[in-house]
């Protein structure tokens, strides 16, 4: 897990797995470098593959930005899970985090590219959603 | 209806146990169309919550339903734990604390809408949801312990011929065709321990 200070709109990767989802943290550090904040999460809390939303909500808080929050995710549950923990956070945080419908690794490359040059959160969300549309 | 703290405590470990022995069926049908995880994950989550124990039971029923809840969506891990925890933050929720069996029936429905929400998702789609929406009919109008308990169990095994539209399974696309739904089994277990905790109470 790690985070940036900016004004650009954060990313947190949410996968299965710890290793995809620190994996594609690497490439999107490699194509913008330390302009976005940046955090991911993966593996349920025994450690096992799965997601789990005191790891999503801990993410958040590492990749937050007041541009907001966009979050990659990869099957079923990893969305579900963060859909939640959306839900969870204070009131005033809620609206500014979003989950993308897009494949996990491309979109959060894509998604990254567009918040290091500034995009706010709808057009991060767009370029992610767009790219594989 | 209204359970006093040994009674809510025996609810807890009904549910709990429910799913803790059946852990290995549950694997094996997950096995079978999805991700072959929801048995080890709803025994993680209910662990946890037998591990709220003795606290819990000192709390309202609205309020030990949101607990139990909030520690599923915590635990639980998958789609099932935001899943099934909504169900029962949500039924705490509706649910006020000396309740009669109509505010039990509006309480469900409010829940069961909230899970639609949460996986928007329909009866239909080889979910959970296709055990809940047929019980809560039967709960409102007016089945007892034993037909609602049946009704869980054969809800459940009519999900086997279903297409799964919604969850991992519907990836297989046909080749779900045949399995029971993992998720709507875990269900019917709970929905079962749960009435026969409830009618005990109801009749002593």
């Amino acid at each position: 897990m790690n985070s940036s200070n900016s004004g650009n709109v954060g990313i947190v990767i949410v996968s299965h797995s710890p290793k995809i989802a620190e994996g594609a943290a690497d490439m999107v550090r490699q194509m913008v470098g330390s302009a976005v904040p940046l955090a991911w999460t993966g593996g349920d809390i025994d450690g096992g593959l799965g997601t789990n939303v005191a790891g999503i909500l801990e993410a958040i808080e590492t990749a937050w930005s007041p541009a907001g929050v966009a979050v990659l995710v990869d099957l079923g549950g990893a969305e579900t899970n963060s859909e939640m923990a959306v839900e969870m956070l204070p009131e005033d945080r809620r609206a500014r985090v979003v989950v993308c419908n897009a494949p996990v690794v491309e979109g959060a490359v894509i998604a990254a590219t567009e918040s290091s040059g500034g995009s706010p959160l709808a057009a991060v969300k767009r370029s992610a959603e767009e790219f594989y549309a | 209806m209204s359970l006093d703290r040994a009674a809510r405590e025996k609810l807890v470990r009904a549910l709990a146990e429910s799913v803790i022995q059946h852990a290995d069926e549950l694997t094996s049908l997950d096995q079978a169309i999805g991700d072959g995880d929801h048995g080890l994950n709803m025994k993680r989550g209910f662990e946890a919550v037998l591990a709220t124990l003795p606290g819990l039971a000192d709390k309202s029923l609205p309020e030990m339903l949101k607990a139990i809840g909030m520690t599923l969506v915590m635990k639980v891990g998958g789609a099932s734990g935001p899943l099934v925890g909504t169900f029962f933050m949500e039924l705490g929720k509706a649910l006020p604390e000396q309740s009669i069996r109509a505010d039990l029936v509006a309480a469900t429905a409010k829940a069961i809408d909230a899970v639609k929400a949460r996986g928007r998702s329909e009866a239909g789609q080889k979910t959970l949801l296709d055990v809940l929406v047929p019980v809560q009919v039967v709960l409102a109008v007016g089945g007892d312990a034993k037909a609602i308990a049946a009704e869980a169990a054969q809800a459940a095994d009519r999900t086997t011929p279903m297409l799964a539209i919604r969850g991992r399974a519907s990836f297989l696309g046909e080749r779900s065709i045949g399995h029971m739904d993992p998720g709507s089994r875990s269900a019917s277990l709970l929905i079962s321990a749960a009435v026969k905790v409830l009618e005990f109470e109801a009749s002593s």
